[in-house]
């Protein structure tokens, strides 16, 4: 009994790692790939990016792809090209960082706002609002772009950053997340700040804002990973290309210069991958209690 | 977690008495003005956002419904519903529907029920589980661009699939040009959205009372019957949870269908955003608001069916 346990534990072990590795290599293949030299790039994956219909020359089967791991020669070269000769990559990227960091920051503010105010007062109204912000939040992008274009237009601001600053700031993602977590703090607390004298905004300020910190830390993590990827919002809101974060961009340079793209990919990653890396466990920790979605 | 929101909610019931030895219209003051005090402190707190979102999207929103009833903004005839049959009839839109839906039809259960079981997988005593943790959640922070470029790579009609595929006598398929095509995005969609699913429900499955697996494990329930009467019962607001957040995730599968085709892809991977981004160019105002309507409705059913499943399942341990 007690050997076939074991055994269990041991196929189980090897599959889940089995799993994992096959999660982790598109990862790793884009990181290793940055180092390899233009000429091992264009030998390994020039087929597919020589011509995109693909469907003719059946004789090719030996001109096939070579998804290659260790790189023959490491070099910097790709590094070098983005970072030192085309100062575009830097400005795009800069774009990213002026579009993402304001949204992730504004949206927090807002939302804990918010979500104060939904966690200490409760009525009727209040729990009907909520609910609405529920519904928005879970409405497509298709949906919401298209009134989010509108007032743009009709503020003037189309075609400008704020175009998409403005919408994320208010979206109820974070509202609803940190709402949940703020629920939980124990109502006994609160009254004891209140019976102490404690202003509302202090309350709020003092004891609320603490107590959420790993939910507020995972929620930031998750929206800055949203909207450091985004491509819909930019393409419909923002078409001026000299304006547009390096996500959108990024699509554009894969055609051409493959092995660059790898490394601007990689750079692209670094910001995420360091705040995940350090706050990974409260990503856990802070979307641990989420639960049912309904107030 | 029952007992403790019970509790929670009894707490914040029972305020602390104000005022004992004030009269009883004292009282009656000190409450009507604690409730004054109380709505305009949350109005006060909930203003910027309601504000925001009135302006972002409420409003806005109004406008498109507006304008999908409307013959044209130059010519505001009441029409009704002459758009939104012009829109329900037009091909394209048909196309991005049927393939929006399907693509959500398969994806969705997939993500469900494959984090669940990688879940329960990494919950088993394996060593290096948050290593393993990590490497599920990688996909997250890799840039969607960088993804498509190796999907192109793997799927490509002379790319890795078909060279593995061809030594067991598979001849080549251009997968993304095929009617296999929605796999390839299925695919790609599970990778990028099973971990976070999976972080999900080892979190609801380590807040299951342990006692209750205690008393199962003593009187000899099998693993299945743990599983499908104990477990799954607790779970059964976090299925909702993950499957609501997948459908979400779902429709953001454009971003990689367009980096991986640009706007006018294979006809099977047209999806609604396509349909809404090509109307966008064209700038056909009614169109466009009749689909975001469509698409609003038929959100907004799909959210009441889940809230009303939730509520039959998740009654007996919500409390």
């Amino acid at each position: 009994m007690r050997k076939k346990h074991y055994f269990g534990r041991f196929a189980l072990t090897v599959l889940a790692v089995f799993f994992a590795l096959w999660f982790l290599l598109p990862t790793v293949l884009t990181i290793t790939n940055s180092f390899m030299t233009q000429s091992e790039i264009s030998s390994n994956y020039g087929k597919v990016f020589a011509n995109v219909s693909g469907s003719d020359g059946k004789a090719y089967i030996a001109d096939t792809v070579n998804l290659k791991f260790i790189p023959d020669k490491v070099t910097f070269n790709q590094y070098i090209s983005v970072l030192i000769r085309s100062p575009e990559y830097l400005l795009k990227f800069w774009n990213s960082v002026i579009l993402v960091v304001p949204i992730v920051l504004l949206q927090l503010v807002v939302a804990s706002i918010t979500a104060y105010g939904f966690t200490r007062w409760r009525g009727k109204v209040r729990s009907f609002l909520f609910f609405f912000y529920v519904i928005l939040m879970l409405m497509p992008t298709q949906v919401t772009l298209v009134p989010n274009y509108l007032v743009s237009d009709w503020v003037g601001i189309l075609n400008t950053r704020w175009s998409i600053i403005l919408p994320g700031t208010f979206a109820p993602f974070s509202v609803f997340l940190l709402t949940k977590s703020m629920r939980r703090i124990p109502a006994s607390l609160i009254e004891a700040a209140k019976l102490d004298g404690s202003s509302e905004w202090q309350i709020f300020k003092d004891i609320c804002l603490p107590q959420c910190r790993s939910a507020l830390y995972s929620i930031a993590i998750l929206v800055f990973i949203d909207y450091w990827n985004m491509v819909e919002q930019p393409i419909v809101l923002l078409p001026n290309a000299d304006l547009q974060p390096l996500s959108v961009y990024l699509s554009t340079i894969n055609s051409r210069e493959v092995g660059l793209a790898f490394a601007i990919a990689t750079i692209y990653m670094v910001p995420s991958l360091l705040l995940f890396l350090h706050g990974e466990d409260y990503l856990v920790e802070g979307i641990a209690h989420q639960g049912s979605v309904k107030g | 977690m029952s007992m403790k929101t019970v509790k929670e909610k009894k707490i914040r019931k029972s305020r602390p008495p104000r005022a004992k030895k004030a009269g009883k219209v004292r009282r009656a003051w000190n409450r009507g003005n604690d409730h004054i005090r109380d709505v305009m402190h949350s109005v006060a707190f909930l203003t910027p956002s309601v504000t925001g979102v009135a302006v972002f999207f409420i409003l806005p929103f109004l406008v498109v419904v507006y304008y999908s009833v409307i013959r044209s903004p130059m010519n505001p005839e009441f029409v009704f519903l002459d758009n939104f049959i012009a829109v329900l009839k037009n091909s394209s839109f048909r196309t991005a529907a049927k393939n929006t839906a399907m693509f959500s039809a398969i994806a969705v259960p997939l993500a469900v029920v494959l984090s669940l079981v990688l879940a329960l997988m990494l919950e088993c005593r394996i060593p290096c589980k948050s290593l393993l943790r990590t490497f599920f959640l990688s996909p997250m922070m890799v840039p969607v661009a960088s993804v498509v470029l190796i999907w192109q790579v793997v799927f490509h009609y002379r790319g890795t699939l078909n060279v593995v595929l061809a030594n067991f006598g598979v001849d080549p398929v251009d997968w993304i040009n095929s009617s296999g095509c929605l796999m390839v995005i299925v695919v790609l969609f599970l990778w990028k959205n099973l971990g976070y699913n999976m972080i999900l429900f080892m979190a609801a499955l380590n807040n299951i009372p342990k006692e209750l697996l205690e008393v199962a494990d003593v009187e000899g329930a099998s693993a299945a019957h743990k599983f499908f009467n104990i477990k799954l019962r607790y779970l059964s607001p976090t299925v909702l949870f993950v499957a609501i957040l997948s459908i979400i995730n779902s429709f953001k599968v454009f971003r990689e269908i367009y980096l991986l085709t640009g706007d006018y892809p294979f006809d099977g991977l047209y999806m609604m955003q396509h349909f809404m981004n090509n109307t966008f160019n064209n700038l056909d105002y009614q169109k466009m608001s009749s689909a975001a309507v469509l698409m609003a409705l038929v959100m907004v059913a799909l959210i009441a069916l889940l809230f009303k499943v939730e509520d039959i399942f998740g009654k007996d341990v919500e409390g």
